[in-house]
């Protein structure tokens, strides 16, 4: 896609220059919140509290990152930063594989096997597109307190993990494998498992890369969820906990870490999706099929 | 449907029944819970409930509280559609005029998308606070009492700002493809007829980018109403006054902060609705897209 193969609209001379301008411009706004808050990361409390803030990175970075990885948002966030990052990573994989694993599994029994209600499972899973949490969000409460999922990881992330679009995906992708290779290998005597893991898996890799890249960012950034299940600190994502600094803030509130804190809230998925920018694209543009 | 399958009977069944289970589990018995309390009243101890009918949505919905954040929901979304599609528009059309750099700009501009919503609202609360945001020091020179959190409609431009950065970058992407996909013959074609650029974008370009442009008005509705809680949440609290309380805030302030359990479970029935249409409005005009297209 970034080759230069020559798109409809392509403009010559000036109008090439000023698109160019205005994309800078687009750039620059789209840039500026976060270049602003890793600047104020690298300044001092004093510095970010007299505006406006230099244009340019301080000579506090150090010292701010190193404070804040060595125990100073325990006393602004009630946990340490690593806890955070750790909460939040263990989510995010763990909502991003979950998905995956059982959008699959369904799939693969609607695809390739024959059996009742084959397709009323399929509705089933599909209808719950039009539940999200924001809907339902007082009994899906009470559910999770009855089971006694409040404060835990299996709450933070098992009602996430059921998947209408993933397996809406890997249901069109599974379809579109010919019959004749599950006959060759039927004829060889494979099952079903040795079917998916042999065949079904490698193809399907792209697929999966590209989910994984979608839903590792909707756990990176879920809200409202951890909202309702968490009350315990230790619980905390680093995105809640950001909220928490900032929504507690006072005169004494050390804003140099809070800056940070946001730097490190918002820096793994943006590497995720600019590293795995292909699977991103892919993964974005095929789940809302 | 496929000719060939595995013949096993209870295999599918074990690999359906962890989704099954958490969509019974945490989606269907949710749901139909909120459409039980949504007809039921309780007393104020929660010891017993009686059916009231309607009575909660007609409450709900006489409820000046409610039709205030019905209101700033659809000025919210309006707004938030509206500016995140049309500079997401804008700059898709720049970029396709580009040949070398696109995939460098591209790489810029899709990021947003991986800062949580509440980071997002953050963000512009950090540029934009009274006290030390360096956006907020030349509002304050040029005269303007900049106070968002003491001025509603200086909140809502805030949040709006917010929610419109964060999902510019989707719809670059779409529009993008969109614009790729339109055949390069029209607009030579309209180039010989002798058509100025403006007008040949007016006349072919957005009439045939209309599928996108529908699609992501959908998507975009959806984003506004439902994804931008935690932007609401984070910057605002709904405040000041009941400003910025759109309705999933409320439905959610109702719920716990409040406890109001017929009212919330009567509000969560509404957005079902809403979201169910907007669902089926979107799935509607996909189909004819994989028809069509």
């Amino acid at each position: 896609m970034d080759n230069s193969t020559q798109g409809p609209l392509v403009a010559r001379g000036m109008g090439r220059t000023m698109a160019h301008l205005w994309m800078i411009l687009g750039v620059i706004i789209v840039a500026f919140p976060v270049y602003y808050v890793f600047i104020a990361s690298t300044h001092s409390v004093q510095t970010i509290l007299r505006p406006p803030l230099p244009l340019l990175p301080g000579s506090d970075a150090y010292e701010n990152y190193r404070g804040a990885f060595s125990g100073e948002i325990n006393r602004i966030g009630g946990v340490s930063l690593w806890r955070l990052l750790g909460n939040t990573t263990l989510i995010a994989v763990g909502i991003a594989v979950g998905k995956i694993v059982i959008s699959m599994a369904s799939a693969y029994a609607i695809v390739f096997f024959k059996f009742p209600f084959r397709m009323a499972c399929f509705w089933l899973i599909f209808i719950t597109l039009m539940l999200p949490v924001e809907v339902r969000i007082q009994p899906t409460y009470k559910v999770m307190v009855d089971l006694g999922l409040i404060d835990t990881y299996a709450g933070l992330i098992l009602p996430l993990i059921a998947s209408a679009t993933a397996t809406l995906l890997f249901r069109q992708f599974f379809m579109t494998i010919p019959d004749e290779l599950l006959e060759a290998a039927r004829v060889d005597g494979a099952g079903p498992w040795r079917f998916f893991k042999d065949i079904l898996w490698p193809l399907s890799l792209t697929n999966v890369a590209a989910i994984f890249v979608i839903q590792f960012i909707y756990g990176w950034t879920q809200y409202l969820w951890p909202l309702l299940v968490t009350n315990s600190n230790e619980m905390n994502t680093i995105v809640i906990a950001l909220k928490k600094m900032v929504s507690f803030a006072d005169a004494d509130t050390p804003w140099n870490l809070v800056m940070v804190t946001s730097v490190l809230a918002i820096l793994p998925p943006i590497l995720v999706v600019v590293l795995m920018q292909r699977w991103f694209v892919k993964g974005l543009v095929e789940t809302e099929k | 449907m496929r000719r060939t399958v595995f013949p096993h009977k209870l295999l599918p069944w074990l690999l359906l029944a962890p989704q099954l289970a958490i969509t019974l589990i945490f989606f269907y018995w949710p749901a139909a819970q909120a459409f039980r309390q949504s007809v039921l009243r309780e007393d104020p101890f929660g010891l017993s409930s009686q059916f009231v009918g309607l009575a909660n949505f007609r409450k709900v919905l006489n409820d000046p509280a409610y039709l205030n954040a019905a209101q700033v929901t659809v000025v919210f979304s309006v707004l938030v559609a509206f500016f995140a599609m049309t500079i997401a528009l804008f700059l898709a059309v720049q970029v396709e005029k580009i040949v070398r750099g696109k995939g460098l700009y591209r790489t810029l501009m899709i990021w947003p998308y991986a800062v949580a919503p509440a980071i997002a609202g953050m963000l512009w609360l950090f540029m934009f606070n009274p006290s030390f945001g360096t956006l907020a020091w030349p509002l304050r020179q040029l005269g303007i009492n900049w106070n968002p959190l003491l001025d509603g409609e200086q909140a809502m431009a805030l949040v709006v700002a917010a929610a419109t950065w964060k999902q510019i970058s989707y719809n670059f992407l779409f529009f993008v493809a969109g614009l790729q996909a339109i055949p390069k013959s029209l607009l030579e074609a309209a180039a010989i007829d002798g058509a100025t650029k403006r007008r040949a974008f007016w006349t072919i370009v957005f009439p045939l980018l209309t599928p996108t442009t529908f699609f992501l008005l959908v998507v975009n509705t959806v984003y506004a109403l439902f994804d931008t809680f935690g932007i609401i949440h984070a910057v605002t609290s709904g405040g000041p006054g009941k400003s910025t309380e759109t309705l999933v805030y409320k439905v959610y302030n109702d719920g716990f902060v409040n406890l109001i359990m017929g009212d919330s479970a009567a509000q969560s029935v509404i957005l079902m609705v809403i979201v169910i249409s907007l669902t089926a409005f979107q799935f509607r005009f996909i189909e004819k897209r994989v028809h069509y297209g």
